[in-house]
């Protein structure tokens, strides 16, 4: 939790990992090229105050974790996000059963979810229910670009993936987390492209499908389809940091977000270890639009604020909220309605 | 350093300057791509780099083959190599770029079909994107939406974001003469009232998604490589 000025926030943080990015780890130059990229994430977008050494940011401590995240990082819940990388990394990066470890440890602070493949076809489904049985994930995280022998990558749309989707349906895992992500095969596919988010939501509407990173750098393509899909989520990792260095670019993407969507589809997260949450939470709260843009975006309120920092994902995930740290007042702002654009473009 | 005749080199860095990053829309030479350039007599050699090992190969593959193909036409150019570095598909697009083989030849089993799609795809968003720079412009000065739609290129003053629309649209094959719309679709079909201030939205969310995008590539680029330039590059670059 945390307060300013009399205004109280509940954090979710919706996007963390507990990896191990090590060269022990490291399976191949793929692994090394994938932990680096992620370190210069880290260094393009922390403030200086915040910086670690490669080492640090290669494995973090149980002690590091928790410290980070609720010791001085205000968050209340945080949800693992599985990257298994098992073609990059020799024990996978973050699996369901390394970030599991943790949450069992600490069931009143960490959720975590699960994932799947469906190139695993039937033996993978088959896996999926007893990793639900055993671990009663409320989410899957998906990272369709993700190399597995030969493929290097697949789409929600495949056939075996609306399988896998019927299966997480049946089994009541509602939070579909969808990462787009650096592409990496088939080369001549846009693998940022977030058309197949548009068909699974229409086809799976008791889901949920968060588009991690707001579909960045697609970010129309996203909030065209979330203006359509009721049941589309924007997940704010990686957008989030722009907050410090890029406050104008942060200004914008939100307020485009808020235009399409609206404060209720928008979720919170430090996409931690690549940043933490202290400094984003802190600046968030602090955040105002810029004037010269509120007269298109409007203004950022304590509430927009709250639902964004946790509510929204508590809602989701069905985290119970404290007493006294909901909204005060009851959503005002509308977003576009999504009748009005699908035929206005559809010429 | 370079001993070639100070105009052919002003020759390649103009032309390199018309080779786009598709997705940010902006030249190589402008974003700092450009690692390094070697002009001797009539060879060439450029390599290029990128903000990260992980950039989008397709995306990749496109700028080297077209920093290929223009200073391959470049009168007095004899030979031509261009290097990306740094990259995890570095070795599969040098060589498919330098024997013209095509883009699924360079990745036999892992790539279906040519670029064409996808580069056609981002052209006709940046498109849009300095479109609706240009009609944001007009709209501020006072004109109204259906003023906008009788608007042509040539009542426009002259400008780079005028410049660079006309680009985009004779990539796509569509007007872009004085007399061509100013409010055109990528298909080169005029606009209509009723869905114009709808396709101007969206074109300023994909404005703010290209900039914020481009901004976080430069700022990526400078991490991996410091704030340095590329060595034995000029400084200066024009508009693309």
């Amino acid at each position: 939790m945390y307060e300013k000025n009399g205004e109280k926030y509940f954090v979710v943080d919706s996007h963390i990992h507990f990896w191990d990015g090590t060269p022990a780890n490291q399976a191949n130059r793929y692994g090394e090229g994938f932990l680096n990229c992620f370190y210069d994430y880290h260094r393009n977008l922390s403030p200086e105050s915040e910086l670690w050494s490669l080492e640090h940011f290669q494995k973090q401590s149980e002690a590091d974790l928790l410290h980070d995240l609720f010791e001085v990082g205000y968050v209340d819940r945080a949800i693992f996000q599985p990257t298994y990388l098992t073609d990059f990394f020799v024990n996978g990066f973050n699996t369901t059963e390394q970030d599991g470890a943790i949450a069992e440890k600490y069931p009143d602070k960490f959720l975590v979810n699960g994932a799947w493949d469906p190139r695993d076809g039937e033996v993978g489904l088959a896996a999926l229910e007893r990793l639900v049985e055993r671990w009663q994930p409320r989410g899957i995280k998906l990272y369709t670009a993700e190399w597995k022998g030969e493929s290097k990558g697949w789409k929600l749309s495949d056939p075996w993936s609306y399988r896998y989707l019927e299966k997480c349906r049946q089994l009541g895992v509602r939070n579909i987390h969808v990462h787009k992500g650096p592409t990496i095969y088939p080369l001549n596919r846009d693998s940022f492209d977030v058309a197949d988010v548009d068909d699974v939501a229409t086809a799976f509407p008791d889901l949920n499908f968060i588009v991690e990173h707001v579909g960045l750098p697609r970010l129309e393509d996203f909030c065209w389809i979330a203006t359509q899909e009721p049941n589309v989520y924007g997940g704010l990792a990686v957008a989030m940091p722009f907050i410090h260095s890029r406050p104008r670019y942060f200004a914008q993407i939100l307020g485009e977000l808020l235009f399409w969507l609206d404060e209720n589809r928008i979720t919170f997260s430090s996409d931690y270890a690549i940043w933490t949450p202290k400094w984003l939470v802190e600046k968030f709260v602090d955040f105002q639009i810029p004037e010269d843009l509120q007269s298109e975006y409007g203004t950022l309120t304590p509430d927009i604020k709250r639902k964004i920092l946790g509510l929204n994902a508590a809602n989701l995930y069905d985290i119970d909220v404290p007493a006294g740290l909901g909204v005060a007042e009851p959503a005002a702002r509308t977003a576009v309605a999504s009748e009005t654009n699908e035929g206005a473009m559809s010429s | 350093m370079s001993t070639a005749a100070p105009t052919l080199r002003t020759e390649v860095w103009r032309a390199l300057g018309t080779v786009l990053d598709p997705e940010l829309d902006e030249s190589v030479t402008e974003l700092g791509f450009v690692a390094s350039l070697r002009v001797d007599g009539p060879e060439v050699r450029v390599e290029l780099r990128l903000p990260t090992y992980f950039c989008a190969p397709n995306f990749a593959y496109l700028m080297v083959a077209d920093a290929h193909d223009v200073l391959t036409e470049l009168p007095g150019v004899t030979h031509v190599q261009v290097r990306l570095l740094d990259h995890f598909a570095s070795d599969a697009i040098n060589t498919g770029v330098a024997a013209a083989d095509g883009f699924d030849a360079s990745f036999p089993g892992l790539a279906t079909g040519e670029l064409d799609d996808l580069r056609r795809t981002f052209l006709a968003k940046a498109h849009s994107v300095r479109q609706e720079q240009l009609a944001t412009g007009l709209l501020r000065e006072g004109r109204t939406h259906q003023q906008l739609l009788e608007v042509r290129l040539r009542d426009l003053p002259g400008s780079t974001e005028l410049t660079r629309l006309q680009r985009r649209r004779e990539r796509l094959a569509i007007p872009s003469g004085p007399d061509a719309l100013l409010m055109l679709d990528d298909r080169g079909r005029a606009m209509d009232l009723g869905t114009l201030p709808m396709r101007l939205r969206l074109a300023r969310t994909t404005r703010v998604g290209v900039e914020a995008n481009a901004g976080w590539c430069r700022g990526l680029l400078s991490t991996r490589y410091g704030d340095r330039s590329g060595d034995d590059v000029p400084r200066e670059s024009q508009p693309s």
